[in-house]
C-alpha cells in the first residue's frame, strides 16, 4: 500500500509552548484516518502543517509525496480541505460555488460541467442547484462542501469537524460520502468530537498535550485500553491532559 | 409547579417568512433538567432567545416563573441566568474580572452566592488572573457557567454549552449540571449531542422548528416500536450497503462499531441474516439484540 | 450606581489592554499634530527668491544683504527684469520676488518714504503668507536701524502681491482642524466600534438579560471615551503651545467647555451609529465615510468653505465639526469671548440633542 502522509517527529513551537510535540505516523492510500484529541491538544496546529499552511519548527513530513517545508504549493494542489467554519460561499448559488472552486483548482470548463452534473445528481439537488447556498439546511451544506472539497480528485482530503451540529441522519449520510470517496482511493483525514464516528475510521490517533498517545484501529485501541467504547478510550487518555490551551 | 410554559410559540424570520419555531408548546417543571435536543437550525436558539426576552415571538405566549415573556420582561431578566451559544465573556478581562463584572451587573457580589458556584469555580480558580481569551474551550465554558449562575437565578438557560467541546469536558460539564439541579434551579439546556439527552429529566426532540417528541429519555427509548439489532462484520461500508439492499430491512444505519438495524419480519432469525451477509462476501459476522438509544429514536423520528 | 461604575471600570480595562486602541487614542493626536505642524505647513527655511534691484543704491544693497544673511531665504540670482520673474515663478523655481524701484534710496531720503514690491507664489497660501511676513520683518528691521539715526521716522511701504490665490482664502489653521478630526475619530468611531463589538461577541445578549437598564450599558460605554478625549484635547493644546509656539489667545476654560460639548456631540453620533449597525466593519465604514470625511472636506479646515458651490456650502452647516472648528478658531486664534460664539454653540447643542433623542428612540431593548 502506498503511503500518502508520513511524519517523523513533526514539531511546532510557539515560543516556549510546544503545540505539537514530535508526532510520528503514517497514513496509507484510501485509509480513513481519525485524528482525535481534546480541545487544545494540538490537532489544528498539526493539521495546518500537513496542509502546508504552517511551517514546522522541526521534524519531517511528506504529504502526497511532497515536503511540508519546501513544496507547500504542490501539497495544496493535491489535497482537499473542508471545515465546519468555512466551506462554501453563502451568497453564491450551488452551481456558482462548484464553478468557482473547480476554477481555482484549474479544472477545465468541460470537467466542471461534468463534475457538477454528477454531483447534483448524486446529492439530489436538482431543484436547488440554482439557489443560494445560504438557503440550504446545514446538513446539505456540509455534504455539498465535502463534495466540492473532493471536486479536483485530491489524493487526500482533510476534514475538520465536518459533522458538528448536524442531525444524526445527515451525519450518517455524510459518512457514506466519506466511505464512497475512500473506496475510490481518496485518503480521508478527519477530526471529530463524536466518538461513534471514531469507530467508522480505519485507524485513529489520539493526541494529548501535543503528543500522539495512542494510534491504532478502533478495535485494537479498545482492547489495549480494556474499554467497551471509543468514548472510554478517549476519556482514559484525555483525562490525564495537563494543559489548557 | 411549572417554571416555564410555552403556548404555541412561533417565530418567523426575514422577508421570506422562514419559520424558525413552528407553534411549539411545552412545560418545564420547577427544578427540572430539561433538554432541547436537535441539530443546528432546529429552532433551539430562537426558543432560548424568546424565553430570555431578547426576542419577541410572532405568535403564541410563554411565561417564565409566571411572568409573561413580553409584558414582564424586566422581571424575567432579574431571575434568569443565560449562557448564549457563543461563550459570551470578555476575552480581554481576566477570569476574576469577568466574574466580578457579571456579579455587579446582576446587583450582587461574588461572595454572596459563592457556595453556588464554588464547585465549578474551584476548577478554574488557579487561572483567575488569566485573561478569558487565553482559556481552553472547557475552561471558558466553566467560567461562562459561573457568570450565568452568580446571581442565583431561578431558571438557567444554556444554549448549546457543549458544542465543539471535547468529550471529557462535556462529561464534566454534565456532572456540574446534575449538582446544580440539587440546588432547585430549573435548567433548560440545548445540545446537538444525542448521548447527552439521557442525562436530562425530560427531553424535547426537535427538527426544523417542530417538536417531534417530548418525554423522559426512558419513555422515549421504551416507546421505540421495533426490535433493534447490532450487527458487525469485517467491512463496515459493505455491511451498510448490503443491509440497505436487504428486502426485510426496515431501517439500517451505522452506529459506532456496529450497524443498527430493524426488520419488517419479526420472525427473522439471526441465522437467516448471517447467511444473507455471508452470501455477499462478508465475514466475521456478529449479530445481537441491542438496547435502543435516544439517537436511534431520533433517527426513527426523522425517517418517519 | 455601583453597576455603572463597574461598567466604566470594565470599559477602561478594554481600552488600556488593547495596544492598537491605545495607539489610536494617544499616538494619533501626536502624529497628526506633527504631520500638520511640520510636514504639511510651509517649510520656510531657505526659500528660493529673486531680487530685482532697479535702484542699486546703498539702501537696496543693505536690505539685500540682510536677506542674504537670513537663513529663511536663499537668493537665486539678482538683477533680472519683471518678465524673468514671472518665468521663474511659472517654472516653480522661486517662492518669492522682491523688487526695488529705481531711485529707492533717493526717494526714501527725500520723501521719507519709499516702496518695495514683494511678489509671492500663493498657490501654497500658507507658505506665501509666512515668507512675506518674514520679508516684511527684515525690511522693518532695516527701517528701525535707520530710525535710530534720524529724528523723523522713515516709512518703507511693502507692496505685497499674491500670485495665483490673491485672497489667501482658507489659509489652513490646522490645530483646530486636528482637534475636530481627532475627537471625531476617538469619540465617534471608537465608541461605535466598542458597542458593536459587544453585539458581535454575544456579550450584549447576556447584558440584555440582566436587570441593568440596556440604555445605561450604552451610556456607560461613553464615559471612558469622554475622559480619554479630554486627555487628547489637553495634549493637543499642550503640543500646539509648547512645540508649535501657537498660543491660546482666548479663555482656556471656555475652550475646554466647548470641547466637552463637541465630545458629547461626537459620542451621541457614535452611539447612534452603534445602534443602527451590527458589525464592526459597517460601524467603522460609516464612521469614516459619514463622519471623518465630512470633517476633512466640509469643516473649512482643509478647503475654504467660501470657495465651494452654494449647495455644498449649505451642506457644511449640518457638519458638527464645522461649528466646532469655527469655535476653536475664534477662541484660540482670535481670542474672542463667548458672546461671539454663542450661536455656534447653540447649533452644536441642537445637533447633540437631536441625535440623543434619535438614539434613545431607536434603541431596542431586544435583539432586532
Amino acid at each position: 500500500m502506498e503511503t500518502v502522509i508520513r511524519t517523523e517527529k513533526l514539531t511546532k513551537r510557539f515560543g516556549d509552548f510546544i503545540a505539537t510535540n514530535e508526532i510520528t505516523f503514517e497514513v496509507k492510500k484510501g485509509e480513513i484516518f481519525g485524528f482525535l484529541g481534546a480541545n487544545g491538544a494540538g490537532k489544528t496546529t498539526a493539521m495546518r502543517m500537513l496542509c502546508g499552511l504552517s511551517i514546522p519548527s522541526s521534524g519531517d513530513a511528506q504529504v502526497a509525496g511532497f515536503d511540508v517545508y519546501k513544496q507547500t504549493e504542490e501539497i495544496k494542489k493535491n489535497i482537499g480541505y473542508m471545515s465546519q467554519k468555512f466551506s462554501l460561499y453563502e451568497d453564491l448559488t450551488i452551481l456558482e460555488n462548484i464553478k468557482f472552486f473547480g476554477g481555482i483548482y484549474g479544472l477545465t470548463d468541460k470537467q466542471i460541467k461534468t463534475k457538477s452534473d454528477s454531483l447534483v445528481e448524486k446529492l439530489g439537488l436538482h431543484n436547488e442547484a440554482k439557489k443560494l447556498v445560504s438557503g440550504l439546511p446545514l446538513g446539505w451544506k456540509q455534504k455539498l462542501s465535502f463534495s466540492v472539497a473532493v471536486l479536483h480528485d485530491p489524493k487526500i482530503v482533510f476534514l475538520d469537524e465536518p459533522t458538528g451540529g448536524v442531525d444524526p441522519l445527515t451525519r450518517r449520510q455524510f459518512w457514506e460520502l466519506i466511505y464512497d470517496a475512500a473506496d475510490t482511493g481518496v485518503t480521508i483525514f478527519v477530526t471529530t468530537h463524536y466518538m461513534d464516528e471514531a469507530e467508522y475510521c480505519n485507524r485513529i490517533s489520539i493526541m494529548v498535550d501535543g503528543r500522539i498517545d495512542a494510534l491504532d484501529s478502533p478495535v485494537n485501541l479498545k482492547k489495549q485500553f480494556n474499554a467497551n467504547s471509543m468514548d472510554e478510550v478517549f476519556y482514559q487518555l484525555a483525562r490525564g491532559a495537563k494543559r489548557a490551551e | 409547579m411549572q417554571s416555564v410554559v410555552l403556548n404555541n410559540i412561533k417565530k418567523v424570520y426575514g422577508k421570506d417568512q422562514k419559520i424558525a419555531v413552528d407553534n411549539v408548546s411545552f412545560d418545564v417543571n420547577q427544578g427540572e433538567l430539561f433538554g432541547l435536543i436537535g441539530p443546528d437550525g432546529a429552532g433551539k436558539t430562537s426558543i432560548f432567545r424568546m424565553l430570555t426576552t431578547v426576542l419577541l415571538p410572532d405568535g403564541g405566549s410563554a411565561t417564565v416563573e409566571g411572568f409573561d415573556i413580553v409584558k414582564d420582561y424586566k422581571k424575567i431578566r432579574n431571575i434568569v441566568g443565560y449562557m448564549p451559544g457563543k461563550f459570551s465573556l470578555y476575552q480581554d478581562l481576566t477570569v476574576a474580572e469577568n466574574l466580578h463584572f457579571f456579579a455587579t451587573v446582576f446587583e450582587t457580589t461574588v461572595e454572596e452566592n459563592y457556595d453556588l458556584i464554588k464547585d465549578i469555580y474551584i476548577q478554574i480558580e488557579k487561572f483567575k488572573n488569566r485573561r478569558a481569551g487565553k482559556l481552553s474551550g472547557g475552561m471558558k465554558q466553566k467560567l461562562a457557567l459561573c457568570c450565568a449562575l452568580i446571581h442565583k437565578p431561578a431558571v438557567l438557560f444554556l444554549d448549546e454549552p457543549t458544542t465543539g467541546v471535547d468529550p471529557v469536558s462535556r462529561r464534566e460539564f454534565w456532572e456540574m449540571l446534575k449538582r446544580l439541579q440539587e440546588q432547585k434551579i430549573t435548567i433548560i439546556v440545548s445540545t446537538p449531542y444525542m448521548d447527552e439527552a439521557k442525562l436530562c429529566d425530560r427531553i424535547a426532540l426537535m427538527q426544523e422548528g417542530k417538536i417531534l417528541s417530548i418525554e423522559t429519555p426512558e419513555n422515549i427509548v421504551e416507546s421505540y416500536p421495533d426490535k433493534l439489532y447490532a450487527i458487525k462484520a469485517n467491512n463496515m461500508h459493505a455491511l451498510l450497503k448490503n443491509m440497505a439492499a436487504y428486502e426485510k430491512t426496515l431501517n439500517s444505519y451505522a452506529f459506532g462499531e456496529y450497524a443498527h438495524a430493524s426488520f419488517t419480519d419479526v420472525a427473522l432469525t439471526e441465522n437467516e441474516l448471517t447467511e444473507y451477509l455471508k452470501g455477499h462476501g462478508l465475514s466475521d459476522i456478529e449479530i445481537k439484540k441491542t438496547e435502543v438509544t435516544i439517537e436511534d429514536c431520533f433517527i426513527k423520528l426523522l425517517k418517519s | 450606581m455601583k453597576q455603572f461604575i463597574s461598567f466604566v471600570k470594565k470599559e477602561f480595562s478594554h481600552v488600556l489592554r488593547d495596544r492598537r486602541t491605545l495607539f489610536i487614542l494617544f499616538g494619533m493626536p501626536l502624529v497628526q499634530i506633527l504631520i500638520f505642524g511640520f510636514a504639511l505647513t510651509s517649510e520656510v527655511k531657505d526659500s528660493k527668491i529673486v531680487v530685482v534691484d532697479y535702484a542699486r543704491d546703498n539702501a537696496s544693497r543693505a536690505i539685500i544683504s540682510k536677506f542674504e544673511a537670513s537663513h529663511y531665504f536663499d537668493i537665486e540670482k539678482s538683477a533680472m527684469s519683471h518678465d524673468d520673474i514671472y518665468k521663474s515663478f511659472k517654472q516653480g523655481k522661486i517662492k518669492m520676488a522682491i523688487v526695488f524701484p529705481a531711485k529707492f534710496n533717493e526717494t526714501l531720503l527725500q520723501q521719507n518714504k519709499a516702496q518695495i514690491q514683494i511678489i509671492a507664489d500663493a498657490s501654497d497660501p500658507n507658505t506665501a503668507n509666512t515668507i512675506t511676513n518674514y520679508a516684511s520683518a527684515i525690511i522693518n528691521d532695516y527701517k528701525s536701524q535707520l530710525d535710530k539715526t534720524m529724528a523723523v521716522p522713515y516709512q518703507i511701504f511693502t507692496e505685497t502681491k499674491m500670485l495665483y490665490n490673491p485672497q489667501l482664502a482658507g489659509a489652513p489653521n490646522f490645530v483646530p482642524g486636528v482637534m475636530a478630526l481627532v475627537l471625531m475619530l476617538v469619540c465617534v468611531m471608537m465608541t461605535a466600534i466598542s458597542i458593536v463589538k459587544e453585539k458581535e461577541t454575544g456579550t450584549m445578549e447576556v447584558l440584555l438579560v440582566s436587570p441593568f437598564k440596556p440604555i445605561w450599558v450604552i451610556f456607560s460605554k461613553a464615559v471612558p471615551y469622554l475622559l480619554l478625549s479630554l486627555v487628547n484635547v489637553a495634549s493637543i493644546l499642550l503640543l500646539s503651545v509648547f512645540v508649535l509656539d501657537l498660543p491660546i489667545n482666548g479663555s482656556v476654560l471656555l475652550l475646554l467647555a466647548e470641547s466637552v460639548l463637541f465630545i458629547i456631540t461626537c459620542l451621541t453620533l457614535g452611539i447612534f451609529i452603534s445602534i443602527k449597525t451590527s458589525s464592526q466593519q459597517v460601524a467603522m465604514l460609516i464612521s469614516l465615510m459619514g463622519m471623518m470625511l465630512p470633517t476633512v472636506l466640509f469643516s473649512g479646515f482643509m478647503f475654504p468653505i467660501e470657495n465651494m458651490p452654494l449647495p455644498l456650502q449649505i451642506i457644511t452647516n449640518i457638519v458638527p465639526s464645522k461649528w466646532y472648528y469655527v469655535i476653536v478658531k475664534s477662541i484660540m486664534i482670535k481670542g474672542l469671548s463667548f458672546s461671539y460664539i454663542w450661536k455656534e454653540t447653540l447649533i452644536l447643542l441642537g445637533i447633540t440633542l437631536f441625535f440623543l433623542a434619535l438614539s434613545i428612540k431607536s434603541f431596542k431593548i431586544r435583539l432586532s
